[in-house]
């Protein structure tokens, strides 16, 4: 198709048909504000921080949602543009609490960063100002916070809810000076029909809606003598928490990031990847029993606890499908306070267990009342990896230059098959690998079936053929599990993470979290895989030596009772 | 979250009767939810919290959506309503001959703001612009009464006749 030409601020540019005046703008090094706008969801078009002005017609067009004309002509500095966006952003100031000193995402506010780089100031502001909004805190939790105050009604986290989760748990509200993005009844996110996966927090320009803070929870636990520390680590931050110190997404930090966690002061530091070796090995043999029983197919995974909460509600007809196998997170934990308590000979009441997550879901699933089996809480505080880089900074460690250590031994080998659990597609492949070999003896190839959105796939294995299918996003899971319901497919194996990528794109990682950022991450996970010696979850052999030492055979007695766990059934 | 008729299960269930006779009118979808809440309205006086959560259910859409819906028309009540409403004019007329005072003198004797209803259900108190009667300004609507020409102290005599009566109104 033919090119569309258009001039911007004097310089004549062509583009493609369908292009926006904001992208047209950027293919030339010109960047606009914006608010509303967000790379990886639909076009609202409703801030106008975004506006230019079309010299011809006088006109101000949101840059956002107008596509290229030709002939166009668009400046983007008139003064007529400048004012308007300024105004816009001071008549959104004034109805804003502006209390930034004690937000959680001073330094990381979108709205922050367009007030100063609009040059606009407290007198502009002070101008506005009149009624104040006054909604409620919700503060809940265990996963999210919501403060409505801080709303601009850039409706970003209503699209991501409900076009990437089909959720809509947030919703506009109200009309007029009253409107707002709420749930319905400003009910807490944890009471109503939310997966806690936090990408609204993820997507949000403001404060209004954060991941529940427990750092300073789990700086006493550091500071008490009496308190033995252990922290593991989940295999997607190695591939993003280094872009909170300035490195590129997907650089890997491994071993800078074990250093830096022991200079924090953590007793004990470990990777989630040992118990997602675990959690393979329950998940494969539960698959084998059900293939073998002919029984309860197709088995759905259960690492991904924004799923669990999501399929409670959504799908309490379908809980059987689900693996009975806990996530990797609590299988550690549940070890932690048993098997390694056991091994170092401290006293289970005495260790304290820190996760660092890239997902709030997790925080929500710590404090599930199934989540005790090791005799406590099994899991005390779950960090998401913004928390951690948080604290990382607070004592000045500049974790781009550290060293680069191990983690611990004890529970300290990992395979490949693990590493890849967070990203999507990683699990599957992770199971296949050992299902395989424990049915046939013969190894199974990679896969690389790490994709986006919803992706099926037949293995054969011994004689014979596995359909299997893999989604991340909940609307994308709602396609497969509603054929599921119909009694319309004939799978044997889904794998749901709630989060668009997996865990790379989680609801707890560095911002921007974006198809860019997550694609990276995804990259960097894959490419630890294939450097590993050990790539199968059976070959570990610390994996070996923790069932012939503690847990005896695979969904046995005591792997059944620490490693398993049930679901309930909740509202819509 | 108890339903408001203070039972469970079962109560819940009865509770909600009025409401599924409305949903069997309609269609399972969303185009008909507004019709549908102005009906449930009809029924249950206003739109209760678990009245909503079942819309949502039966239709299919997110509870978050529909309290979006509800919220956003003004004719929709999801506070219960007392059983005299009364409608304070604010039109341009009714505001230059005292509508503030007027309300201001019903607000103390109710001990009750603009848009709030009395606990004990009696009086729902609210402000309307202009209701057409600007020759008897400042006026005000209780229930399907009009009281017009009112003063700070006439309008408590007007309150009074509503008092602890059932229904029906003392015409001024
Ligand atoms: S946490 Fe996830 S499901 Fe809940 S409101 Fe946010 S985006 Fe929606
Ligand atoms: S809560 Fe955040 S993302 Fe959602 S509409 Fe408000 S400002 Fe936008
Ligand atoms: S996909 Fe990963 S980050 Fe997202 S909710 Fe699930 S476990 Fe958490
Ligand atoms: S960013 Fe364009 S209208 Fe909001």
């Amino acid at each position: 198709m033919n090119k569309i030409a258009l001039t911007i601020d004097d310089q004549r540019v062509e583009v493609e048909p369908g292009t926006t005046l904001l992208e047209a703008a950027r293919q030339i090094g010109i960047e606009i504000p914006t608010l509303c706008y967000h790379p990886d969801l639909s076009l609202h078009g409703s801030c106008r921080v975004c506006v230019v002005e079309d010299v011809n017609t006088k006109r101000l067009l949101a840059s956002c949602v107008v596509e290229a004309a030709e002939g166009m002509v668009i400046s983007t500095r008139s003064s007529h543009a400048r004012r308007a966006r300024r105004r816009n952003v001071e008549l959104l100031l004034a109805n804003h609490p502006n209390d930034c000193l004690s937000c959680e995402r001073n330094g990381s506010c979108e709205l922050q960063e367009i007030t100063h780089k609009l040059g606009v100031t407290k007198e502009d502001v002070e101008r506005f100002r009149g009624k104040q909004r006054d909604f409620p805190l919700d503060e809940r939790g265990p996963a999210l916070r919501r403060e409505p105050n801080k709303c601009i009604l850039c409706g970003r986290c209503v699209r991501v809810c409900e076009e990437v989760q089909g959720l809509a748990a947030v919703d506009f509200a109200g009309r007029g000076f009253n409107s707002i993005v709420t749930t319905a009844f400003d009910l807490p996110l944890s009471e109503i029909n939310c997966a806690s996966c936090g990408q609204c927090a993820t997507v949000c320009p403001t404060g209004a809606i954060t991941e529940v803070r427990e750092v300073d929870a789990v700086w006493r636990a550091l500071e008490d003598e009496d308190k033995f520390v252990v922290v593991q680590t989940a295999p997607a931050i190695q591939a993003s928490i280094g872009e909170e110190f300035g490195l590129p997404a997907g650089t890997v930090v491994t071993g800078k990031l074990v250093t830096a966690l022991r200079m924090l002061g953590f007793d004990g530091v470990f990777s989630t990847e040992f118990t997602a070796d675990l959690t393979i090995i329950e998940e494969g043999w539960e698959f084998i029993d059900r293939i073998q029983g002919n029984k309860r197919l197709p088995i759905i995974t259960s690492c991904c606890p924004g799923w669990i909460k999501y399929a409670e509600h959504n799908y309490p007809d379908l809980l059987e499908h689900l693996s009975t196998a806990k996530s990797p997170q609590q299988m550690f934990s549940t070890l932690a306070k048993t098997y390694y308590a056991e091994r170092i000979g401290v006293d289970p009441e005495k260790i304290y267990t820190v996760s660092i997550m890239p997902c709030t879901a997790k925080k929500f699933e710590k404090n599930r009342i199934e989540h005790r089996d090791s005799g406590f809480q099994d899991t005390d505080a779950v960090l998401t990896t913004r928390e951690l880089a948080d604290m990382i900074k607070e004592v000045g460690i500049d974790l781009a230059h550290l060293h680069e250590e191990d983690y611990d031994s004890i529970m300290g080998s990992l395979s490949g098959a693990a590493t890849i659990f967070g990203t999507t597609g990683g699990v599957t492949e992770a199971a296949l690998r050992t299902v395989k070999e424990l049915l046939t003896g013969e190894p199974l190839d990679r896969l690389n079936l790490g994709i986006l959105g919803n992706r099926e796939a037949e293995v054969e294995i011994a004689g014979r053929t596995y359909r299997i299918a893999m989604v991340s996003g909940l609307a994308n899971a709602a396609e497969v599990l509603n054929q599921v319901r119909a009694g319309t497919c004939d799978l044997d194996w889904i794998e749901v993470m709630a989060c668009p990528h997996g865990c790379v794109g989680g609801g707890g990682q560095p911002l921007p979290n974006s198809r860019e950022q997550k694609e990276k991450r995804a990259q960097a996970l894959a490419s630890i895989d294939e450097h590993k010696s050990i790539r199968k979850s059976h070959e570990n052999p610390a994996i070996k030596k923790l069932y012939e030492d503690f847990l005896g055979e695979p969904l046995g007695g005591r792997a059944h009772e620490l490693l398993h766990t049930s679901y309930q059934a909740r509202p819509r | 979250m108890g339903c408001p008729c203070g039972h469970d299960g079962s109560g819940l269930e009865r509770y909600l009767q009025p409401l599924q006779e409305v949903l069997a009118k309609y269609p399972s979808e969303e185009r008909y939810l507004v019709p549908i809440l102005q009906d449930a309205q009809e029924a249950y006086g206003y739109l209760p919290q678990e009245v909503l959560r079942e819309v949502a259910v039966k239709l299919n859409i997110s509870f978050s959506k529909v309290y979006g819906v509800a919220t956003f028309y003004t004719q929709f009540h999801l506070q219960p309503r007392g059983k005299n409403v009364i409608k304070v004019c604010t039109g341009t007329a009714c505001h230059v001959r005292g509508a503030g005072e007027v309300l201001k003198a019903i607000e103390e004797e109710l001990g009750i703001q603009s848009g709030q209803t009395t606990p004990d259900l009696e009086f729902t108190l609210e402000t309307v612009a202009c209701i057409g009667a600007c020759g008897l300004a400042p006026v005000i609507m209780i229930n399907d009464d009009t009281h017009g020409r009112l003063t700070k102290s006439s309008v408590k005599t007007v309150l009074e006749g509503y008092k602890n009566q059932s229904g029906g109104g003392v015409v001024a």
